[in-house]
């Protein structure tokens, strides 16, 4: 059965209006979820908010079950789910100038778009910043190219590199996401912060 | 807590919606959340509206266009970013947020603050395009489909921002 639109159940243009719904569930529980915030979103970092710990790895775990469970029900294929390619060294370099994007600028892209939707600027300034940083990637291409297609290692699983079935990995990152809660809210009474 | 206090989602609950809407992704596209990926496609519009010279030689260009045929702007991304926009006004318009403000730290001006986010943002942006997705497409929606690029994506953007938030601290507390 799914995914609908890989096994033409639905057209082409349906499916970018299902986009366009998607996206609405998407920017309206990242804003009821206080991701409209960048003080909130950066607490995570210093342990007066863990909002974003709390949503993102509860999040990933409700589609990789989903997902699981779908799978194990016939009701998708999972080799039709676009899984994505592992680049191990422009994962690594890309993932740390996030991070520092992240820690300055308070937001990562999807929450700008969230935050500037119910009028913050910083997220408006930020998402400049985004075209910006786009742009200068893609004239200067040539020059970050081989370090952008180093180390192709295919489409690998993480359950399969640790040697795992994907039923086990599940259960331990379950386990540790618990445990990632646990020290969360712990943190957020030792570090309490007061209205902002 | 400030959760409590605010009228914000309790965050667990948000966690398992936003999850279900990774899943429907999933299910009806076969593909996982997104959205550096709307910003490349609308860089590579204006590179091949304002110079298309110039952009059919560079290698970003090109390689974006032998994956995606067809206009740029006409692609899943696109439509579920504009989504996005719609979904985060609808919420706030219920929840009471809709205000222009910029939020920032009261022992910061706010050009200080938009200076840093400005700055944030481009190395957002740059770093996306190097691993091919951002914290939604690479990390959150890697790891749903357990791909190991995924996780590295996750622990790489979350390790450094945890490694440099004393660097910026006055930011923030």
């Amino acid at each position: 059965m799914g995914p609908l639109s890989v096994n033409e159940i639905i057209s082409g243009n349906t499916n970018l209006f299902l986009a366009f719904l998607i996206g609405i569930g998407f920017g309206f529980v990242l804003e009821q979820s206080g991701f409209s915030s960048s003080r909130k979103l950066a607490g995570v970092f210093y342990g007066y908010d863990t909002v974003v710990l709390k949503v993102f790895f509860t999040a990933a775990i409700t589609a990789m079950l989903g997902l699981l469970f779908f799978s194990l029900f016939g009701w998708i294929d999972l080799n039709l789910v676009y899984v994505n390619p592992t680049y191990v060294t422009s994962c690594i370099v890309g993932g740390v100038i996030m991070g520092a994007g992240f820690i300055m600028g308070g937001f990562c892209p999807g929450t700008s778009f969230c935050a500037a939707s119910i009028g913050k600027l910083d997220a408006m300034v930020f998402i400049i910043g985004l075209f910006l940083g786009v742009f200068i990637f893609g004239i200067g291409y040539d020059a970050w190219k081989g370090m952008y297609l180093a180390n192709f290692l295919g489409f690998p699983k993480v359950s399969s590199t640790l040697g795992l079935t994907d039923g086990v990995f599940a259960f331990l990152l379950i386990i540790i996401a618990l445990a990632m809660f646990w020290v969360a809210e712990w943190a957020e009474k030792k570090f309490p912060r007061g209205e902002y | 807590m400030e959760t409590k206090k605010t009228k914000y989602l309790n965050p667990y609950v948000g966690g398992v919606l936003l999850g279900l809407v990774l899943l429907a992704s999933n299910f009806v596209s076969g593909r996982g959340l997104g959205a550096s990926g709307a910003i490349k496609s609308a860089i590579v519009t204006t590179m091949t509206t304002i110079a298309p010279s110039t952009a059919n030689t560079n290698g970003f260009v090109k390689e974006y266009s032998d994956a995606h045929p067809g206009n740029p702007m006409k692609t899943w991304l696109v439509f579920e970013m504009l989504g996005v926009l719609v979904g985060g006004f609808l919420s706030g318009a219920f929840a009471g947020r809709l205000k222009f403000k910029v939020e920032h730290s009261p022992k910061i001006s706010t050009k200080r603050r938009l200076i840093f986010a400005g700055a944030g943002g481009l190395l957002f942006g740059f770093g996306a395009e190097l691993g091919r997705g951002c914290t939604s497409g690479s990390a959150l929606s890697g790891m749903a489909v357990l791909s190991l690029g995924g996780f590295i994506s996750m622990m790489a953007i979350f390790g450094t921002a945890y490694a440099l938030a004393y660097f910026v601290r006055k930011n923030w507390i």
